[in-house]
């Protein structure tokens, strides 16, 4: 079964089952190992990745759903250069482990394309993956730096 | 022998400035089996951990893991104050998991020397040299594989071993440029990466001179640096880790790569000690992609082209388990055990002062038992590693907190010589303890699946479930406090019987000061693995002492921060801290209804810190809103990364006062994932601030003293706001009403 998957603006024809979860397929096929897995059932956030824009947990996406639509992975976002969501993390120092990072900066990155400037409330509301060294206060303080420049 | 060997210097401060020196086996082949072993071209070694390259770059080589905690940046700014660099050239890399990088020589400089290591080095002696006997040839005098843990990267190896090599490397510097030109050393100075002749006006980069600079003996006395003129040490330096860490290039052991790789998934026996009966792997064998099925004595792991494929494969399977009288243990009982445990005869006191028991006969006896439950480490990265075992070699890529230790691990499990195994220690999504030595069953599994596929690369990854069912838990404890007070209000007797896993505690003794005082110990075992969680043992005695002093106060009606400050009033720098976050949190100052604080104190792996909780109980719940730390470790190194672990540890502890519990139900853990396992979200996050202190002689651990004093200052706010004590945790899930 062929799945034809457009990930990063490249198109990719992957020969796997129309249920396989599209996080393992993109890191097992395409070798994209950016993306995490933390949990397997779309609690932890750490597999976020962007289908047509928006954040989704690609762990419990079947790969034969997301077919023809335009996925963007943490390399994908990050291949012209730092993004501004980016820069706000090296400067205000967010990683630990690092490990969760790249899905919370999909997380941020989708909701500051919609609402550029979240209230600490809607970052909350919005950003609900999980990370275990405790990043949350820097994450907030940067994002209040970013909503602050709208 | 002596003439073979030459000594360098480990060594250290003492109070009054005077050094403190070590020896460490220094074989004259050394520089040469290191460059030999991790150079690149043009880089050279000058001392131990030190690499200078010919453009001036100095390399240091970290003989600990990157679990998150920012060692990696921290280690380098103290070598960079004492060898006189220029930041901009700083670089830190993964030591090999190789002997001539065992962080172990901090001990035997000790050893050699004939003086008293530092009692956290030798808590990392006793713990691994029993290990590396049992699994290693080595030298007579042993040496300690290259832990991560007990918070001693900054305080043991920076310390004790990184900050001396680099005064040794300067002066080695020095007296190769001096020689050069013909002056004398006293002539020569120091600066970015030069080493300057001022009468001249001439200069040699460190890069020009590093190949004979390394001829010279590492002296056992350099001059060390005082505090005022660090220029690096005590700023907040950006992470060099941290610009790979947000676009995904960091590579973490999950995300190991090989030609022709294999992926395995695998079920354990629910219960802990069951072992696999049988299995009907034949139910899988059709499936796509899978290569083979594997029975191991207390697991059946299925081996397939890929990821989803092994793992969908082995959930369908139907393994019989043969889980003896294990199968039938619970929580409850397990609860029960312990209570037993402390009304018999089997409590070993290790602190009798005074007299306790006439002490308590004198007035009111105030009792409380306390209990905390299991729980898991759950870092981000399930447990994880490759394993691939061809001819008669085994090759291993993993995250653990100790990469020589687990290539001998890996050594053993396989039957294999130590210089059959490569081990490739990788970065790592967490570890709060749970990749330390004594806890690799991930390796056991992975070394057990290459061997029984010899010829491919295997990729075996615990899900979610099989992590949290199959760590090493904190161990589920109690505590049975008695005191009585004195006419003052304070203390005059402290009794404290708990129980323990394995040995007594040395953090149930207690910071204040009472008159009379036993604390006893009874071991429990049970059938559940236990091992260091962040914190260790004071993430539980922090709990139970500062919660029951918290008591005390209330029943000789003081304020809990009046009533601490009575009992450390010959306690300067804990004073200190204790009045830092009292007065940043606004202690006494008002709040709304229903909200109260709360205040503790624990001083753990040589840091101390006090915390002040401001917490809100309403109908929906108990809302943590701010958390005000003081912590005082000594030497600040970079106080942004040290912040860092500070918010971490706060968070970290708050998962587990509000929701952690892990329980035993017919022998096997009950919780399987995040829904059942929660933890703290951004929603929940509170404001924390962080205060530094720099006071005292010693230098404190950084990534575990924030957690202990969390779950006991938001107890005794919740306490203050409703008049519920909490004795047991977590605290969702228990019954808090407002009292009278």
């Amino acid at each position: 079964m062929t799945v034809r998957l457009s990930v990063n603006g490249e198109t990719h024809d992957v020969d796997v089952e129309d249920d396989a979860p599209l996080l393992w397929v993109i890191r097992d096929e395409l070798k994209l190992t950016g993306t995490k897995f933390g949990c397997g059932i779309a609690q932890c956030g750490a597999c976020t990745v962007h289908v047509d824009g928006q954040a989704i947990r690609s762990c419990i996406t079947p790969v034969a759903s997301v077919a023809g639509k335009k996925i963007t992975t943490i390399e994908g976002i990050s291949a012209g250069g730092p993004t501004p969501v980016q820069e706000a993390w090296i400067e205000h120092q967010v990683p630990q482990c690092g490990y969760c990072q790249s899905g919370m900066i999909m997380a941020v990155t989708a909701l500051l394309k919609t609402n550029p400037s979240p209230t600490d409330e809607e970052l909350a509301a919005s950003v609900t993956n999980i990370c275990r060294c405790g990043t949350y206060p820097r994450i907030r303080e940067a994002v209040r730096a970013l909503a602050a420049k709208g | 022998m002596a003439t073979t060997r030459r000594m360098v210097l480990l060594g250290g401060a003492t109070a009054a400035g005077a050094l403190v020196v070590g020896y460490a086996l220094w074989p004259s082949d050394r520089i040469a089996r290191l460059n030999a072993l991790d150079t690149a071209d043009g880089e050279q070694f000058v001392t131990n951990w030190i690499k200078i390259a010919n453009d001036d770059t100095i390399t240091v080589v970290i003989p600990h893991c990157d679990m998150g905690t920012g060692i990696f940046t921290s280690l380098p700014q103290m070598v960079a104050d004492e060898l006189d660099a220029d930041w901009s050239k700083m670089r830190s890399e993964q030591a090999p998991p190789d002997k001539l990088f065992a962080n172990g020589a901090l001990v035997e400089a000790f050893a050699l020397n004939g003086a008293k290591p530092p009692a956290f080095l030798q808590g990392l002696a006793d713990n691994t040299f029993r290990f590396v006997a049992a699994n290693v040839s080595v030298p007579p005098i042993g040496y300690i594989p290259q832990i991560t843990g007990g918070s001693s990267a900054v305080r043991g190896t920076g310390i004790y071993g990184m900050r001396v090599s680099a005064a040794a490397a300067r002066e080695m510097l020095i007296k190769a440029a001096a020689a050069r030109w013909n002056v004398p050393v006293e002539e020569c100075s120091t600066a970015e990466c030069k080493v300057m002749h001022e009468a001249s006006g001439k200069s040699f980069g460190y890069g020009e001179l590093a190949a004979e600079a390394a001829k010279y003996s590492p002296s056992p006395t350099p001059k060390l640096k005082p505090k005022e003129s660090y220029k690096y040490v005590g700023k907040p330096v950006q992470r060099f880790d941290i610009p790979r860490k947000v676009d995904g290039r960091n590579k973490y052991s999950i995300d190991t790569q090989t030609p022709d790789m294999l992926y395995a998934a695998i079920r354990i026996s629910p219960v802990f000690g069951g072992k696999l009966k049988s299995v009907n792997g034949d139910a899988v064998k059709g499936n796509r992609g899978v290569e083979k099925v594997i029975s191991l004595d207390d697991a059946v792991v299925v081996v397939a082209d890929r990821y989803w494929r092994a793992r969908d494969a082995v959930a369908t399977l139907a393994p019989a388990w043969e889980n003896g009288a294990n199968g039938k243990v619970t929580s409850a009982e397990i609860t029960q055990r312990r209570r037993d445990a402390l009304n018999g005869t089997s409590l070993k006191t290790d602190v009798d002062e005074g007299d306790t028991a006439a002490a308590l006969a004198k007035g009111k006896v105030i009792e409380a038992i306390y209990e905390v439950p299991y729980l898991s480490h759950a870092p981000m990265e399930p447990v994880n590693a490759t394993a691939c075992f061809k001819d008669g070699k085994l090759e291993v890529w993993a995250g653990t907190q100790d990469g020589l230790g687990s290539r001998a691990f890996c050594a053993e499990a396989a039957g294999l010589d130590i210089e059959n195994v490569t081990f490739h220690l990788t970065d790592m999504g967490g570890a709060f303890g749970r990749r330390l030595p004594g806890q690799y069953n991930f390796l056991t599994y992975a070394v057990k699946t290459a061997m029984a596929l010899p010829g491919k690369p295997i990729k075996l990854i615990f899900t979610r479930e099989e992590d949290m069912q199959h760590d090493f838990y904190r161990p589920n404890v109690m505590s049975r406090f008695k005191a009585v007070l004195g006419e003052d209000g304070l203390p005059t007797a402290w009794v404290n019987d708990y129980t323990t896993d394995d040995t007594a505690n040395p953090q149930a003794h207690i910071l204040y000061g009472i008159p009379n005082q036993k604390i006893s110990a009874v071991v429990v075992p049970t059938h559940v693995p236990t091992g260091a969680w962040r914190s260790v043992e004071a993430s539980w005695h922090g709990f139970f002492a500062e919660t029951f002093v918290d008591e005390l106060a209330h029943a000789a009606g003081k304020d809990p921060l009046e009533y601490r400050r009575a009992l450390l009033k010959d306690k300067p720098r804990h004073l200190g801290a204790l009045n830092t976050a009292a007065e940043k949190a606004g202690w006494g100052t008002p709040l709304p209804p229903g909200t109260a604080r709360g205040i503790a104190i624990v001083e753990s792996f040589d840091s101390i810190a006090a915390q002040v909780a401001e917490v809100e109980v309403s109908d929906s719940g108990v809302k943590v809103k701010r958390v005000v730390c003081a912590y005082d470790c000594g030497l600040v190194v970079n106080p942004s990364g040290l912040t860092q672990q500070i918010e971490g540890a706060i968070i970290f502890a708050l998962s587990a006062a509000r929701n952690g519990a892990i329980t035993i139900a017919d022998g096997a853990v009950e919780q399987s994932n995040f829904p059942d396992y929660e933890m703290i979200r951004l929603a929940d996050c509170p404001e924390i601030e962080v205060h530094l202190l720099e006071t005292g002689d010693r230098v404190g651990g950084g990534g575990e003293p924030g957690v202990p004093p969390l779950a006991p200052a938001v107890c005794n706010a919740i306490f203050a706001a409703t008049g519920t004590r909490l004795r047991t945790l977590p605290i969702n899930g228990q019954t808090i009403t407002k009292q009278g």
